[in-house]
């Protein structure tokens, strides 16, 4: 699941930023692309996409800094979730 | 041949495939047109909102119709909230401006708050027994919100505020503010009762447009809160509350700069279908017939693209983001355009306040300046268009 969680997320920040080459661990806000807006949209897209609700605890900087971060987020997320339901 | 008399307001929404308006709108048209549109130029005068006013939105339940019936909402979508807005928008700016900042604040504390900060808020910001402001802008901070001067400091028991914040819709009547400060993790969002000490609130009077919008002024002076107040990600509010809250506000205002559009389209149309030039009408002048028929377009056109950053939105898209800004654009510039015109039209009685048209044109040219100036959307959707050239 974990390559496919990344590739989903990677192929989200190049689609809005072409001619970014990034690596799953490249800390996305040192590069300097990431604003306001775009932190909202990979918000909204983690949420819509993995079909889950990021809480606040985990709405930190380092939960978004990375593709691997990120990965680990919805993962950590999505078993919750299945805990909770399961 | 004789054309049939038509009330284009009951099909607006409707009358696009595939679209409907939300249910019960007719009664909130029938609302503005008996009890908001006849008395705006007498708020816009006077400079302020009558608390009856702000109670009988709350009776038809539109201050926060978004939240869930548990919250005491009505599960209103955010299409149906855009069409709410329009039509207020279309009464009185400054009542729409109201809800617009209300709707950013009730939305951060359903978003982002946690169960106790929402059991505590939400039912008072529902009812509108409690206003929310949305504080933001400061006196010498305005789009560039980063070189925001407020400042929170950790204390032994919650937060220590100091600060000064400027332009708050609703700031003189609000009982809760939403504050941004900055913190040492970053900029984050603050729940302050307007009632705290320290916290000095003055209004802003002799203001260009929506006059009756209530703004203050509003100074923060060692204002102690407790550790709830802090609400969302500590550090991140600018990633998060403040975009998220933002996107609803331009959302709002672009909507209700539909209902500007439309206003300025209703006065123009009767104004020149009565005044009489030479042997005829004012109406029968094409001159005059092409500014109607721009008002008609643009109108509509507004009217489409707030539709769609609402049916995104309603769809938890990323893509409401842009879409949104897209529609804010073309709505505000729309409606300073139109209300150019219906003042134009109008002649010098588009001058004085026998006729609504000089509000709505003073009242355009504020959209134009917040939840993100003319330009700031001009430089965010070009940057967009060259993203998408380049995928």
């Amino acid at each position: 699941m974990s390559e496919d969680v990344r590739a989903t997320i990677r192929d989200f920040i190049t689609g809005n930023f072409p001619d970014l080459a990034l690596k799953d661990d490249e800390d996305i806000f040192e590069l300097g692309f990431v604003n306001s807006l775009f932190a909202m949209q990979l918000v909204m897209f983690i949420e819509k996409t993995f079909s889950l609700r990021v809480p606040n605890q985990e709405l930190r900087l380092d939960s978004f800094r990375t593709i691997d971060s990120m990965a680990k987020l919805v993962e950590r997320l999505s078993s919750d979730a299945q805990i909770s339901t399961g | 041949m004789t054309v049939p008399a038509t009330d284009p307001g009951r099909s607006r929404h409707a009358q696009y495939p595939g679209r409907k308006e939300t249910a019960g709108l007719d009664k909130i048209r029938a609302f503005v047109d008996t009890e908001i549109a006849p008395f705006a130029d007498a708020w816009d005068q006077a400079e302020q909102l009558p608390s009856e006013l702000l109670t009988r939105i709350g009776e038809l339940g539109l201050w926060a119709p978004f939240l869930p019936p548990d919250d005491g909402g009505s599960g209103m979508d955010w299409t149906g909230i855009g069409q709410v807005h329009e039509e207020i928008g279309r009464g009185c700016s400054s009542v729409r401006s109201f809800l617009t900042v209300h709707t950013m604040v009730t939305w951060t504390v359903q978003r982002w708050g946690s169960a106790e900060q929402q059991a505590r808020w939400l039912p008072r910001l529902a009812t509108g027994e409690l206003i929310g402001a949305f504080c933001l802008t400061e006196p010498d901070s305005g789009s560039d919100a980063a070189a925001m001067g407020t400042v929170a400091q950790p204390a032994d028991s919650g937060w220590i505020l100091n600060g000064h914040k400027k332009w708050m819709t609703a700031g003189q009547v609000a009982g809760l503010l939403l504050v941004f400060a900055r913190t040492e993790a970053g900029m984050s969002a603050f729940l302050v009762p307007a009632d705290t000490p320290g916290v000095r609130i003055s209004p802003l009077n002799a203001v260009m447009g929506t006059r009756a919008s209530m703004l203050a002024e509003i100074v923060l002076r060692e204002v102690h809160v407790g550790p709830d107040a802090l609400i969302g990600p500590p550090g991140w509010a600018a990633g998060t509350v403040m975009t998220g809250a933002l996107d609803l506000g331009r959302y709002s205002v672009a909507c209700g700069c539909v209902g500007v559009v439309q206003a300025c389209l209703d006065a123009c149309v009767a104004y020149t279908s009565k005044r009489r030039v030479r042997d005829g009408r004012l109406s029968e002048l094409q001159l005059i017939r092409r500014k109607i028929s721009d008002m008609v377009v643009s109108s509509r056109a507004a009217r489409l693209l707030c539709a769609e950053a609402g049916r995104l939105k309603d769809t938890d898209d990323p893509a409401t983001i842009m879409a949104t800004w897209v529609a804010k654009y073309h709505a505000s510039t729309a409606a300073t355009a139109a209300a150019s015109d219906a003042v134009q039209i109008h002649g010098a009685n588009g001058f004085v306040s026998d006729y609504p048209v000089a509000r709505l044109y003073r009242d355009a040219k504020v959209a134009e300046i917040i939840e993100g100036s003319t330009e700031l959307q001009q430089i965010t959707i070009a940057d967009e268009a060259y993203r998408e050239v380049a995928r």
